[in-house]
């Protein structure tokens, strides 16, 4: 047991970090008085330092060489983020391309995708989003009802809604889980398509929540046509290479939870800052009680990027981290707001938009429930929830749902 | 980085697994309650083991190894409520290691087993109170640390005070602890047979548990010259090594209930399909895999990050505390009404989680002294 950096990684380090001291001067300004302001301003900028950290190698760490990647590991992969936030640059623009969806398209698209798409997306050139969620399918998501037809000419036509869309405001493209057949059980009958966003028929809203700002987007799609070559996977196994990218979802979790600013030290500090509060017995348990858990969580994730490195696949477990950063971040927003009063939830007060921001984030990446469901499921080896859902065709389902309470 | 267990570790594990597995320890735990047998003597087996000497240097008899892996062997040792003394000598061993002067020939009887030492448990200072402190006998007021009075040379003095609950105290050999000389924080070790010195076996709500109160009058006492950060560093590892033994019985705790959920069938359908009990278990889960997590934590950073060994045993205790309270209301609960009867299991774990939570300057000490750390640490900052 380890926690230090091997000679090969202690060099790899340093070298990341000659090269983020030289180059700082160039990456946007995001935070405090000199920060952008104007959202488009701020999006050209972080592209261009995307583009900056993809030419160093600080972007797609772990991709393949053959993609424009470094070919390193997990544990490199998480170097660079340290060091990264250590220098107080922003990091990539577009984390979810570059560390869920282009190695869903490197695991499971055809070379020509890969060939015209990975190589613009590590590079900022064209942003990408995901768009799985729909307002009937987030935690179930094999229930999508975004529908794609295929038309005679082999192309296809795209009819749906999707939700919880972060970047489509700006993306050029999107990963998107379409029902293609509804004849079959609804997890057979699902295929992964590449859709360009400025395509005729997109229409991308966005989506205020509790906060007033508006984190993410709404995408709309109205009849909307793809070419054959748009097909990621296969027809119909759309569901396999949605698992893909969940599992990679798994993995920038564990090399980045702590990413979110919900740590110890930012709220321990909230409570230090209070001379009556950090002498407060009571205040002081629960404080205590939050961040103990919340210490736990960065040591899981260096077991899963231990695991990682021994070629193993991170499991639903990592989800139970989540559940972990989420609540305690609740508990000391909850905390914090008791010490310092109504002030905290002024409009400009950092506190007032975590505490409105993370309610909604409970359910992201599926809600709590269906999290614990699926560890006591696949980690504990519990029997499963009996279900309805099973080996009927997707077009029968709604009609025996009625039917079953 | 690396946060796997290596090959000798996973040996020490699996070796301690078996050898605790050719006692009924359980059982025993049970009958012990009842008055009706005595705990078998676990000493022998970890000598053999060679436990006793895990914490002591190579060239003084030990194993020399850190204190991960003697909280592998705690953690199997709560996995079947194993009362082994370690909890008492290791700590009390870790003070004596780093003791220059320490008799090397004592050191050897210790790491064989020959003699058994028990640590005399003494809070250090944290971000608001200076003293150290000594576990109360009972309610909150906490206890000066023992006085030890200048007896004109260096190497000896005379010890006063009293300690309550201290671990595997009755039948020690030798006592070590912190003992205020001259308002300093100095390490002391004491023969348990000394004149002077009263050790009182104290029967627990866990009989598995031996813990006696101890009182010392005037006696005579070896002046270590351990440094003040080892000294606290003890209590420290304490925390680590209880919390590892917590952890171990939360693993059989969740196991047991787990395997009983998918057995017992209510309203035609196994317990653990519905939510409430499989979400109940997961919670168990997902504090067990935070307590391992630091316990990762505290491992490594005894020697790898000493500034941060006090957060992160504590952080462990206070989580690993927990656990074992919630797996052991858990295993009630899922059982039904028999998890609560006096021939199941799950109250001889109930019982482990309430004493230990209780001990050692209490789970609830732990989290205070985690957010004491941190909160100093950002006016540091």
């Amino acid at each position: 047991m380890d926690l230090d950096d091997t000679p090969e990684q202690a060099a790899y380090r340093a070298q990341v970090r000659t090269w983020l001291a030289e180059h700082k001067s160039q990456a946007p300004v995001l935070t405090g008085p000199e920060a952008l302001k104007d959202e488009d301003e701020i999006v050209t900028a972080r592209r261009a330092w995307q583009g900056k950290l993809a030419e160093a190698g600080l972007a797609g760490v772990t991709w393949p060489k053959e993609y424009g990647g470094q070919g390193l590991g997990p544990i490199e992969q998480l170097i660079c983020n340290q060091e990264i936030a250590q220098a107080k640059v922003p990091s990539i623009l577009d984390a979810i391309g570059v560390g869920m969806l282009g190695p869903t398209l490197i695991a499971h698209g055809a070379d020509e995708q890969k060939a015209r798409y990975l190589g613009p997306m590590l590079h900022g050139d064209e942003v990408w989003c995901q768009l799985f969620s729909e307002p009937a399918a987030g935690s179930d998501l094999a229930a999508v009802q975004a529908r794609a037809r295929l038309q005679d000419d082999g192309s296809w036509r795209l009819s749906g809604q999707k939700v919880w869309t972060t970047n489509a405001q700006f993306a050029s493209y999107g990963l998107l889980l379409a029902r293609t057949d509804s004849d079959v059980p609804k997890h057979k009958g699902m295929t992964m398509f590449i859709v360009p966003m400025d395509g005729a028929g997109v229409t991308v809203r966005g989506l205020r929540q509790i906060s007033g700002e508006a984190e993410f987007n709404e995408v709309f799609f109205d009849d909307v046509a793809l070419d054959s070559d748009a097909v990621v996977g296969g027809v119909g196994n759309g569901w396999g290479t949605a698992l893909t990218t969940l599992m990679f979802e798994r993995v920038t979790i564990g090399l980045g939870g702590e990413g979110l600013g919900y740590n110890a030290t930012r709220f321990a500090k909230a409570i230090a800052d209070d001379e009556d509060a950090r002498r407060d017995p009571e205040i002081r348990h629960q404080l205590g009680e939050i961040v103990s858990e919340l210490l736990a969580v960065r040591f899981t994730g260096y077991r899963t990027l231990t695991a990682l490195q021994k070629g193993q696949i991170p499991g639903p477990e990592a989800g139970l981290a989540k559940v972990t950063i989420v609540n305690g971040a609740i508990k000391a927003g909850d905390l914090i707001t008791d010490v310092v009063g109504p002030d905290a939830l002024a409009q400009d007060s950092e506190w007032a938009y975590m505490i409105s921001f993370l309610p909604g984030l409970k359910s992201a990446g599926g809600t709590e429930e269906i999290l614990r469901n699926t560890i006591g499921e696949r980690v504990l080896g519990l029997p499963p929830e009996p279900r309805l859902d099973k080996g009927i065709p997707f077009s029968e389902l709604r009609s025996k749902e009625g039917a079953a309470v | 980085m690396n946060l796997a267990l290596s090959d000798e570790q996973v040996f020490l594990r699996e070796a301690a697994r078996g050898a605790l597995s050719r006692f009924k320890t359980i059982e025993a735990a049970r009958e012990a309650l009842d008055g009706n047998a005595p705990l078998p003597d676990l000493w022998p087996t970890a000598c053999e083991a060679g436990w006793p000497g895990l914490l002591i240097d190579e060239s003084a008899g030990g194993a020399g190894l850190d204190a991960f892996d003697a909280m592998l062997v705690l953690g199997e040792c709560g996995r079947v409520l194993a009362g082994v003394a370690l909890l008492g000598h290791l700590p009390a061993t870790a003070i004596l290691n780093d003791s220059p002067g320490a008799a090397k020939d004592q050191l050897e009887e210790l790491a064989t087993g020959e003699r058994r030492a028990a640590y005399l448990p003494t809070s250090p200072p944290d971000d608001l109170a200076k003293e150290w402190t000594l576990d109360p006998a009972h309610g909150l007021r906490r206890p000066p640390a023992l006085s030890a009075v200048n007896e004109g040379g260096d190497t000896q003095t005379r010890v006063n005070g009293a300690l309550s609950f201290v671990p595997d105290a009755p039948g020690a050999d030798l006592l070590v602890g912190v003992a205020l000389l001259d308002g300093q924080p100095t390490g002391v070790a004491i023969d348990a047979s000394a004149s002077g010195v009263s050790i009182e076996a104290v029967q627990g709500y866990d009989a598995t548990r031996s813990l006696g109160h101890i009182t010392l009058k005037d006696v005579p006492a070896t002046v270590l010259d351990a440094s003040t950060e080892s000294l606290a560093g003890a209590w420290h590892l304490a925390q680590a090594l209880i919390a590892a033994e917590s952890l171990g019985s939360v693993e059989t705790a969740l196991d047991v209930s787990v395997a009983y959920a998918k057995e017992r069938h209510t309203f035609g359908r196994a317990i653990g399909s519905y939510q409430a009990v499989k979400h109940s278990l997961t919670e168990v889960l997902r504090q067990l895999e935070n307590g391992r997590s630091l316990l990762y934590y505290a491992g490594w950073s005894r020697t790898g990050k000493p500034d941060e060994f006090p957060l992160a045993a504590s952080a462990a205790r206070s989580v690993a505390g927990r656990a074992l309270d919630q797996a052991a209301r858990t295993m009630i609960s899922v059982h039904g009404g028999i998890g609560a009867t006096w021939e199941h299991d799950a109250p001889l774990y109930f019982r482990r989680a309430q004493l230990s939570r209780r001990l050692l300057g209490g789970t609830a000490g732990a989290t205070d002294r985690v957010a004491g750390e941190l909160i100093a640490q950002a006016s540091a900052a």
